[in-house]
């Protein structure tokens, strides 16, 4: 479709394969942090999301010696700091802050290591920006489907989470005696989220990762009440900020005189920027700042 | 391992591990543990920029510092406060990225920014660490009791006159000066390893405010201690072990805890039940 809408509009932008490739990944990444991301902020799990970014390097810096798919290693590490952080109490408010934080710090060390065995056991170079600040006009073409159908599978997760997470943040005493288990709810969105953040980690970069998830999402929380609402308005945001983060990295070449900018640099500053722009459209708004409950009750939940 | 070259790395990175051990006590206590890693990350672009500027590496780290103080107070006044350090943290350092980039330094740079270079300390690099740790040690002695006060019971501190927003703007002042001190020697991404772990084993094995300080410099000295002579004996990356020996450390003195509450519990079933940190006798000021 791409290739089309490029003979369209006879931009050569749009015509070139590693430009399709980072948007197709890209855009990906930014619809199921959107989703995953309204969630995440209104139960109070940023740190635990930006963690899990942060965490995941470790298993893109594996996968150069190992010789497998960044995406793979993202998800693996991903995964397996979502077990986790459950595990040492993410859930109990008392203990989520320490929690994260002895997680987020192992998984740094390691991912020094790791990058550390890239630089003298392969002859990588730069595995450490790639790993931190992404690449995304260098992804091989096979990259595509992979990506795609890891969307897919967390946007059907969430698909099914939605109520029952929902139905956890308002009142988990009542989910409970509804038969809904908040341990396993807890987990599988952490679980779902690992997902997200190593599809943002492999387009943006590991530790610029959670801008995807918390930034579109964060500020659309502050204008939006209803959950429906606030997700479709994440989703275009985040849309927003890869294609034109993608677009102006790609001209930037033209604009700097051969020297272009880092990809993550334009997406996170769109973010920011978008993040800016909602704290006075709150106020003109006249929004209070959206909690869970009220977010349920316009759900019909 | 105790050569000559090696005596400024053991010096730096024992004042470091003390003053961090100190600040982490705080930020455990007040749970900015996202704060905590957000600041030495936003001043990931403070290198790069002084070396843009020709200016000395630390002058760069103090600005990046500053801006990162003053942007994640004010937005986490106006909205959900882990939402903008999380904002913050990779604004900064998509900015550091790009800043980079125009270095001609970039990918050893990006390494040894994030992860640290504990083995190429000089001399000259002393003098920095040295006089900013003292200054913060002076900062943490005359802000103790207002800080533990308004960690722990934010509503009495209003009641005796602190300023919740002075007292944040102060610890976050701190935390960034430690940030910067540290970040050059340890790296980013260490930083924050040396703040969290010692102090939250500490809580966890002692609910006295004085006693759990003491031991999270300890701990936090040690841990340096270890890691650098592991990371010296099998030449791998500080940071590894640094934030491998936090889990550890972590998680036994968690193990600890338990076991020693199950032996209680099975001698004194009274003296059950979680012990809240025990501050009021240590907080409150001689008034009376």
């Amino acid at each position: 479709m791409l290739t089309w809408l490029a003979h369209i509009l006879h931009w050569s932008f749009l015509r070139s394969g590693s430009v399709q490739t980072a948007l197709l990944v890209g855009s990906s990444a930014a619809v199921v942090c959107a989703v995953i991301g309204v969630f995440t902020i209104l139960r109070g799990y940023a740190f635990a999301g930006h963690a899990l970014g942060d965490v995941s390097s470790a298993g893109g810096s594996a996968s150069f010696f190992l010789g497998i798919s960044p995406l793979v290693g993202f998800l693996g590490i991903a995964g397996i700091a979502a077990v986790s952080l459950e595990f040492l109490g993410v859930r109990r408010a008392r203990e989520q802050d320490v929690a994260t934080g002895i997680v987020l710090g192992a998984g740094i060390g390691l991912s020094a290591l790791f990058l550390y065995l890239d630089m003298t056991t392969t002859s990588t170079t730069g595995a450490a920006v790639m790993v931190m600040f992404g690449s995304m006009f260098t992804f091989p073409a096979s990259l595509r489907w992979p990506a795609i159908m890891v969307a897919a599978a967390a946007l059907a997760m969430m698909a099914i989470l939605y109520r029952p997470l929902l139905l956890c943040m308002v009142d988990p005493e009542l989910a409970t005696t509804r038969g809904i288990s908040t341990r396993w709810v807890g987990l599988l969105h952490l679980l779902t989220l690992s997902a997200a953040v190593a599809l943002a980690a492999l387009s943006v970069g590991a530790v610029l990762a959670s801008a995807l998830v918390i930034g579109p999402a964060g500020a659309v929380v502050r204008i939006s009440r209803r959950p429906g609402v606030a997700i479709f308005l994440a989703i275009l945001l985040g849309l927003a900020a890869v294609w034109g983060g993608i677009w102006m990295a790609y001209e930037s070449y033209y604009w700097f005189a051969g020297h272009a900018w880092p990809v993550s640099f334009f997406v996170v500053t769109i973010i920011f920027l978008s993040y800016l722009t909602s704290v006075p459209l709150q106020y003109v708004l006249g929004r209070r700042a959206a909690k869970p409950s009220q977010m349920a009750a316009h759900a019909g939940g | 391992m105790f050569e000559a070259f090696m005596i400024h790395t053991w010096i730096a990175s024992t004042i470091i591990a003390v003053t961090a051990g100190i600040l982490g006590f705080f930020v455990v206590l007040r749970r900015s543990a996202f704060a905590a890693h957000a600041l030495p990350l936003a001043t990931f672009p403070g290198a790069a920029a002084a070396q843009l500027l020709g200016i000395k590496a630390l002058w760069g780290l103090l600005g990046f510092v500053a801006i990162a103080v003053a942007l994640l107070h004010q937005l986490q006044k106006l909205g959900r406060k882990d939402v903008a350090a999380g904002l913050v943290l990779v604004t900064l350092l998509a900015v550091g990225s790009l800043l980079l980039s125009m270095t001609n330094s970039y990918a050893p740079a990006v390494f040894s920014l994030l992860f640290g270079q504990v083995l190429g300390v000089s001399a000259a690099d002393l003098w920095p660490v040295a006089t900013i740790a003292s200054l913060v040690l002076v900062g943490a002695l005359c802000l103790y009791r207002p800080l533990l006060l308004q960690s722990a019971f934010p509503e009495l501190a209003i009641s005796r006159g602190i300023s919740a927003e002075v007292i944040d703007i102060l610890f976050l002042g701190l935390l960034g000066l430690v940030t910067a001190m540290a970040m050059p020697v340890v790296g980013a991404l260490l930083v924050f390893s040396l703040l969290i772990a010692p102090a939250a084993a500490a809580q966890s094995l002692s609910a006295r405010p004085l006693q759990a300080l003491l031991l999270a410099v300890i701990f936090s000295v040690g841990m340096i201690w270890l890691a650098i002579a592991l990371s010296f004996w099998s030449n791998w990356p500080i940071g590894f072990f640094v934030g491998s020996l936090g889990a550890v450390l972590f998680t036994s003195a968690r193990m600890f805890r338990y076991i020693r509450h199950r032996w209680f519990s099975t001698r004194w079933p009274a003296a059950t039940g979680r012990r809240p940190m025990k501050l009021i006798p240590a907080a409150q000021p001689d008034e009376a």
